[in-house]
């Protein structure tokens, strides 16, 4: 399947989102990291939500995750699957499950980002069956 | 310092409207607030502070205290919850009173929703600058399959089935069949429920609340006043307010932020839920329902499917009476913000004024719990445990 979202993605690209929507663009995953305490954390901000420090970056995700949920909007033509994928690097992010059987997808799938094109040269990334 | 019996309850009022094409929404506050103040015995000149949340527009309070012509107001509250905004204002209006910042609370909530989209007005409106926008809207979140998704991982850690979900709404409707202004008043079956459409799986039609314009209100006053008022008080014994987010990517969407809300209600009410005899629960989805129970500790985490399943949250046949008015379920969601009527209801239980079919006996101590924003991801809970005049 595919969504119906691609048709529709109108990406908000500031000071904080640019770097990770130009990684996905370059076919990278991107999730932010302390300098500082050395977690991860996810969606990305400048200043890390655990320990405050500003001393954070970007680093380039296995791009390898399970499902932790997931639904299907039944009524969107055609239907489409949200899910939250939580990444071998520890976090969990939101997400479409794109490319699969709908109703072979359930919480514990392996699955392995991909990349879906968003225009102005942007892309957005998504998971498929690993 | 506690707000246990330092503040009452005294005027409600739940509009009667469920589409509200000939009415703006200002109108729609003001008629609220009339019928609060009246429900009360007070006069607007008696309000000396004003709540509202986001719902109210323009500056909310500023623009509101205007239009109304509230013109001894000496402390005003915007705080924006989402639907559990109201909630949390009361306990605000209880420790302001109990400061002796203010004697008369007015707290109103309007909404019309089905009007404007009748009009073709946006409905809902997300602010683009909110930081996570950027991260998640392009993935199609909608109210319905971000409450989808707990309930996905409710089922896949603890068994949760469908069937039980749908006894929250079975019940709901048993108590909705009785209240003329109810937006379904027809009882419906568990299997009903199994057999509506599906909108986001695993939630069902009949696992959504309804879409309904109106609103509600509340007058809180101080003991002083309380006393001065002819009708039956109703007293504010104890609150808790705390959100809940995706924690920096940690996500757990099996539990909401009534497990921190709850305990400092019932902390500060010198209480247990067990000592709970009626409980207006917020359910914006019967799943919102079932995680609350847990959090609240009216059942022990992942035996919310067992505890509402056979009628157990229906009035005189099951052990925890909810929602006596319909709920969001079937009666009223007001501008898709249910906190409020959730208020309203516990009041009326503990007035004994709910309906005779509904009215649970002896209804001395009642909780109000409201989850606003989204239980799927980030969401304001609040909760409110009110007593009669002996509690
Ligand atoms: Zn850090």
């Amino acid at each position: 399947m595919s969504t119906d979202q691609e048709s529709k993605i109108n990406l908000v690209v500031n000071s904080e989102s640019k770097p990770y929507w130009e990684g996905a663009a370059k076919g990278q995953l991107l999730i932010r990291t302390c300098n500082t305490c050395g977690k991860v954390h996810h969606y990305p901000r400048t200043i890390c939500p655990h320990c405050f420090s500003d001393d954070t970056a970007f680093v380039e995700a296995s791009g390898n995750g399970v499902i932790y949920s997931y639904s299907v909007t039944r009524q969107a033509k055609p239907p489409y699957v949200i899910a939250y994928v939580t990444l071998d690097e520890g976090v969990t992010m939101l997400t479409n499950i794109v490319d699969c059987e709908i109703d072979k997808i359930h919480i514990g799938q392996k699955v392995r980002v991909k990349f879906s094109e968003a225009g102005d040269g942007y892309a957005l990334p998504v998971f498929t069956s690993a | 310092m506690s707000i246990n019996g330092k503040s009452y309850i005294v005027g409600i009022y739940e509009h009667p409207c469920r589409a509200a094409l000939d009415k703006t929404l200002p109108q729609l506050h003001a008629e609220i607030a009339k019928g609060a103040l009246a429900d009360a015995g007070l006069s607007k000149d008696d309000v000396d502070a004003y709540f509202c949340a986001g719902d109210a527009p323009g500056l909310g309070p500023i623009n509101m205290i205007e239009y109304m012509g509230l013109n001894n107001v000496r402390h005003m509250d915007s705080t924006e919850t989402g639907g559990s905004s109201y909630i949390v204002h009361v306990n605000h209006a209880a420790q302001a009173i109990a400061a002796g910042h203010c004697n008369v609370a007015l707290i109103t909530l309007a909404g019309r929703p089905v009007a404007d989209a009748k009009e073709g007005k946006p409905t809902r409106y997300y602010n683009q600058q909110a930081p996570d926008f950027p991260f998640e809207t392009p993935y199609g979140p909608n109210v319905t399959n971000m409450y989808a998704m707990c309930a996905m991982r409710h089922m896949y850690e603890y068994g949760t089935t469908s069937e039980q979900l749908a006894w929250i709404k079975v019940a709901a409707s048993h108590h909705a069949q009785y209240n003329e202004h109810a937006r379904l008043r027809n009882v419906v079956t568990v299997e009903d429920v199994i057999n509506s459409p599906m909108i986001a799986d695993p939630l069902h039609r009949l696992d959504c609340c309804v879409i309904t314009d109106g609103g509600g209100g509340i007058v809180m006053v101080s003991p002083e006043v309380a006393k001065s008022l002819k009708r039956t008080r109703v007293k504010v014994l104890g609150a808790g307010e705390a959100p809940k987010h995706l924690a920096a990517g940690q996500v757990d969407l099996t539990y909401s932020g009534a497990c921190w809300s709850g305990p400092k209600a019932f902390a500060e009410a010198g209480v247990t839920p067990a000592d709970i005899k009626y409980a207006s629960i917020y359910d914006s989805f019967t799943i919102t329902v079932l995680e609350t129970l847990e959090d609240l500790g009216f059942c022990k985490k992942g035996e919310g499917g067992s505890f509402v399943s056979d009628g157990n949250l229906i009035s005189g046949v099951g052990k925890l009476p909810f929602n006596t008015d319909g709920g969001g379920l079937c009666n009223n969601h007001p501008g898709n913000r249910g906190g409020m009527t959730k208020v309203l209801e516990a009041v009326r239980q503990v007035r004994g004024e709910a309906h005779p079919k509904v009215q649970v006996r002896n209804c001395d101590i009642a909780l109000a719990h409201g989850t606003g924003g989204l239980l799927g991801s980030r969401m304001g809970s609040a909760t409110v445990i009110l007593g009669s005049e002996d509690a």
